[in-house]
């Protein structure tokens, strides 16, 4: 199979994290995502999948390439990210982060509404859960819950002091099976992390319209597939990371 | 003042380590990201956390801590535990918060590091 490259931003928010603006309907991201010139994205809301179905539906026929995510937050207080191929792959994942997620006493903790959309803009309602916080999963079971539905899971913006792994860490436990590591520095996608030899991508960690794109990670794919960037990450069958 | 001490006169959990409670604790520091322990930590000094990630271990070998109390009651993970009795680091516990803990261990007399 041929391969060509793809450029791929695998971190945005949308309405639905307390943090996301409310612009950022999944019809928005996808407008803004092609606007971009990006071929892959992938929405990744804290601790919920609840926007990515519109996500999906809402870039249908539109040539991009939309990954269902979540950024999970772990028990220590470490973001990671877990990208699916399937609404199929995720949801269970979705439902496992939920159960382990606080539940508030009155929707007045919120920082703002946190939407859940369709495709078409619209509101179908409101999430319940207090997103901003914890789960009760540790970032080793973070990672094996990702994985055990087919997802990669990636150390969101690793070297960044909120929430980093290494920031609340101290440094990337040798033992945690992370797929790779993403950088909030431009410079460093394509590059391996020389500590733990992981793979490091760029993402924009968009939660406004103008950010989406604004860093990005080229791949070399046959087509984009989580499959294909687990071996562009691993460096197989001639897929890879390129310097962007 | 030892470790053995202060388990004794704050009721504390030994999780792991037994055999390194004679050692002396010169100060104390409380904090929750591993990297500014990483940063602020020192020889014998007590550190005071709420984390109970494996990777506490590491941070407290790797800066010569007297030992780690983990407060608010949680519980260590078990490869936590047994990471601390590989390497002879006292892993104590304490029900107490972590700002009722300090008050109590700067009130025996210890100093932040």
């Amino acid at each position: 199979m041929a391969l060509r490259r793809y450029r791929a931003d695998l971190h945005i928010h949308s309405c639905l994290s307390p943090c996301g603006e409310v612009e950022m309907s999944p019809r928005r991201i996808v407008d803004e995502a092609r606007k971009a010139g990006l071929d892959i994205i992938a929405l990744c809301d804290h601790n919920t999948a609840a926007n990515t179905a519109a996500a999906v539906r809402a870039a249908a026929e539109s040539g991009l390439r939309v990954f269902p995510g979540i950024e999970i937050t772990s028990s220590e207080e470490v973001h990671i990210l877990g990208l699916f191929e399937s609404l199929e792959d995720i949801r269970p994942v979705e439902t496992a982060v939920a159960s382990n997620l606080p539940m508030p006493d009155s929707r007045k903790t919120f920082v703002r509404d946190q939407i859940i959309a369709d495709e078409f803009d619209g509101v179908s309602g409101f999430h319940p859960a207090f997103l901003m916080g914890a789960t009760a999963l540790s970032a080793g079971e973070v990672v094996d819950l990702i994985h055990a539905h087919n997802g990669l899971a990636v150390a969101s913006h690793f070297d960044r002091s909120a929430f980093g792994i290494i920031a609340q860490l101290g440094f990337i436990p040798p033992d945690l099976r992370l797929d790779a590591l993403e950088s909030a520095s431009p410079d460093k996608a394509g590059e391996f992390d020389e500590a733990s030899g992981l793979p490091v991508i760029q993402s924009s960690d968009a939660h406004q319209p103008d950010e989406i794109g604004r860093r990005s990670t080229l791949f070399l794919l046959a087509e984009p597939s989580i499959r294909e960037i687990r071996q562009a990450l691993a460096g197989l069958e001639g897929r890879g990371v390129l310097r962007t | 003042m030892t470790l053995a001490e202060l388990v004794a006169r704050l009721d504390l959990t030994v999780f792991a380590g037994e055999n390194g409670l004679q050692r002396a604790v010169k100060s104390g520091y409380a904090g929750d990201l591993l990297s500014d322990v990483m940063a602020r930590g020192g020889e014998n000094v007590l550190w005071i956390t709420i984390q109970i990630h494996p990777n506490i271990v590491a941070v407290a070998v790797l800066k010569d801590l007297a030992g780690v109390v983990i407060s608010g009651g949680r519980t260590p993970e078990p490869e936590t535990v047994q990471r601390a009795e590989k390497e002879g680091l006292p892993l104590l516990g304490s029900a107490l918060g972590a700002f009722e803990l300090a008050g109590r261990l700067h009130g025996l007399g210890l100093r932040g590091a």
